[in-house]
């Protein structure tokens, strides 16, 4: 039920581009989405589409029913207490920006300090990077092994009673590292601190478990996990979110409404303002459904063995480098190939139907230490299979030929 | 798609073979421009007296789109007037629109003219150009 068997399901895939069928290696900046989603939504759209928690009639009762369905799901999926503890968000960048805006005034001052590691996603450095500006708190990067992991010896000195936050992706987008949260949760809880967890890139392809991971947020993308585009999630621990202001005021989000003062609606409701992105959890419902029915250990699992092919496959080129650790947890393989630049492979490559990304990836500090200017990428995901390696590698090849000796 | 419209042999001619690759070690006008889409980078340096530029010299990191478009441009814009210089810049954007632009003896230029069929790539030949008008734009504003 994975890799070719579940291609069907994702009609996207099946597509030629530039005369080649489509292998699509790029999953890790946003996957595609099987039927069962696109259809979620469309039936949403020509059934149920009304606006939610304020409708008397029988569709706005409906799109609250299938908006907080998908809460629910969510909520189960990543094994929170309650749905309280789910914010629908855009994405990863917004819920890592509420923790930052919301919570990192109320808990960071001067002299306090937060710890990160360079390896981080923009959207996980450039927030904490602006509350140690505007607080006058420190902030400390918890130093990189040379296959980019990070050993819990270091976490120790880095993190001390001064470490007010932790946050760290719980998967690299670019080496495919996995960090260990939970004992990294542990040190930031003896130092009185509280761990925010990047979860944009392990959420769609591994079990994640709030309660054991205990982190005390928890970041995540929808469009990374076979759902649409702009919706994704904050996972808080409810005690955090009751003592966090919101951070967007307006409709939905209100208790009562008087001239001078104001009042919040209880959780999780205050933190989304405005008409939220109905549609959109409809369809993260649906793929939290889809996900669940092949299972995450069999996806991870799939992952982790195309990852292993991938690597062996790749190493077999001469003069191809690959950055990350020898084996990997999930299917994320960053590679540059001799001085072709990563620009120009990727446009062979999609002379040939193959997807890969080229560039930064969204994470300059990581470039600079790994001394590349940007490098190719190849993701995988439940659809992709073997074959799909095989056509990289050959492509790969095609490409070292044609920039050493078949320039028309 | 044909792939030999993109890497045509003078471009990797120009990659490989970089002309007026460097800097200057005297304080020329500098301008620093990145792609922050992709990440790359150029530094280029521009010496302009009495309304012509009389030396050019770029540094960088990207593809051999970019880093090739810098060297051509470098080499065409030595000893024009600014006017001209900037009409040549008009007359790249022009080509990468997909429309026939003589570049007289800088005919190497021409040869970037595929990259109008790869539009993610139109971003990496103008990065050079678009650092001398900034730098155009700065020489001015300074007079």
């Amino acid at each position: 039920m994975i890799g070719s068997a579940i291609r069907e399901q994702f009609p996207i895939l099946n597509q030629n581009v530039n005369g080649h069928p489509l292998v699509y290696l790029d999953s890790a900046a946003t996957s595609q989405k099987p039927r069962q989603v696109i259809e979620a939504v469309k039936s949403y759209y020509e059934w149920d589409n009304a606006n939610v928690h304020r409708g008397v009639h029988t569709l706005g009762s409906r799109a609250t029913d299938a908006y907080e369905g998908a809460r629910e799901k969510l909520a189960k999926f990543i094994n929170a207490r309650s749905t309280k503890e789910i914010i629908f968000t855009r994405g990863t960048t917004t819920a890592l920006n509420l923790v930052a805006s919301s919570y990192g005034p109320s808990a960071v001052g001067e002299g306090d300090e937060i710890v990160i590691t360079l390896m981080e996603h923009h959207s996980n450095l450039i927030p904490w990077q602006q509350l140690a500006k505007k607080t006058g708190a420190t902030l400390k990067y918890i130093p990189l092994q040379p296959d980019g992991t990070i050993t819990l010896q270091d976490a120790e000195e880095t993190i001390t009673d001064k470490t007010k936050i932790v946050a760290i992706a719980y998967v690299s987008n670019v080496m495919g590292v996995t960090h260990p949260i939970k004992e990294l949760a542990a040190i930031a809880h003896r130092n009185g601190a509280v761990i925010v967890v990047d979860g944009a890139q392990s959420t769609p392809h591994m079990k994640v478990d709030m309660q054991d991971l205990d982190c005390d947020f928890y970041a995540l993308s929808g469009h990374k996990m076979l759902a649409p585009t702009g919706i994704g999630a904050l996972y808080g621990k409810r005690a955090l979110l009751e003592a966090m202001e919101p951070i967007e005021f307006g409709g939905e989000m209100i208790d009562d409404v008087g001239l001078y003062e104001s009042t919040w609606k209880e959780l999780p409701w205050k933190f989304e303002g405005g008409t939220p992105i109905i549609a959109g959890a409809v369809g993260l419902g649906a793929a939290v459904d889809f996900l669940q029915e092949i299972g995450m250990d069999e996806i991870h699992s799939h992952e982790k063995k195309l990852a292993a092919y991938a690597e062996q496959r790749l190493s077999e080129i001469d003069g191809l480098t690959i950055y990350g650790p020898k084996s990997r947890e999930v299917g994320v393989v960053t590679f540059n190939l001799g001085d072709v630049h990563p620009h120009d492979v990727a446009t062979v490559l999609d002379a040939e139907g193959i997807a890969i990304r080229a560039g930064h990836h969204c994470c300059q500090p990581l470039m600079r230490w790994l001394e590349a200017s940007s490098t190719a990428r190849a993701s995988f995901y439940l659809y992709n299979t073997e074959q799909d390696v095989d056509r990289l590698v050959d492509a790969l090849i095609k490409t070292k030929e044609y920039f050493g000796y078949e320039l028309g | 798609m044909n792939l030999d419209d993109l890497y045509r042999r003078v471009i990797m001619d120009h990659y490989k073979s970089p002309r007026n690759r460097g800097s200057f070690e005297d304080d020329a006008l500098k301008i620093e421009l990145n792609n922050p889409t992709c990440g790359d980078r150029i530094t280029l340096q521009l010496k302009v007296e009495d309304g012509i530029v009389k030396d050019a010299r770029y540094n960088g990191e990207g593809c051999s789109i970019s880093m090739s478009s810098a060297s051509m441009m470098t080499e065409a814009i030595k000893g024009q007037t600014v006017e001209r210089a900037l009409e040549l810049a008009d007359n790249f954007s022009l080509l990468m629109k997909g429309e026939d632009v003589d570049f007289g003896d800088y005919e190497d230029i021409e040869a970037l003219s595929g990259v109008n069929k790869f539009p993610a790539r139109i971003k990496c030949a103008t990065l050079a150009w678009n650092a001398l008008r900034k730098g155009i734009d700065e020489e001015e504003q300074h007079k």
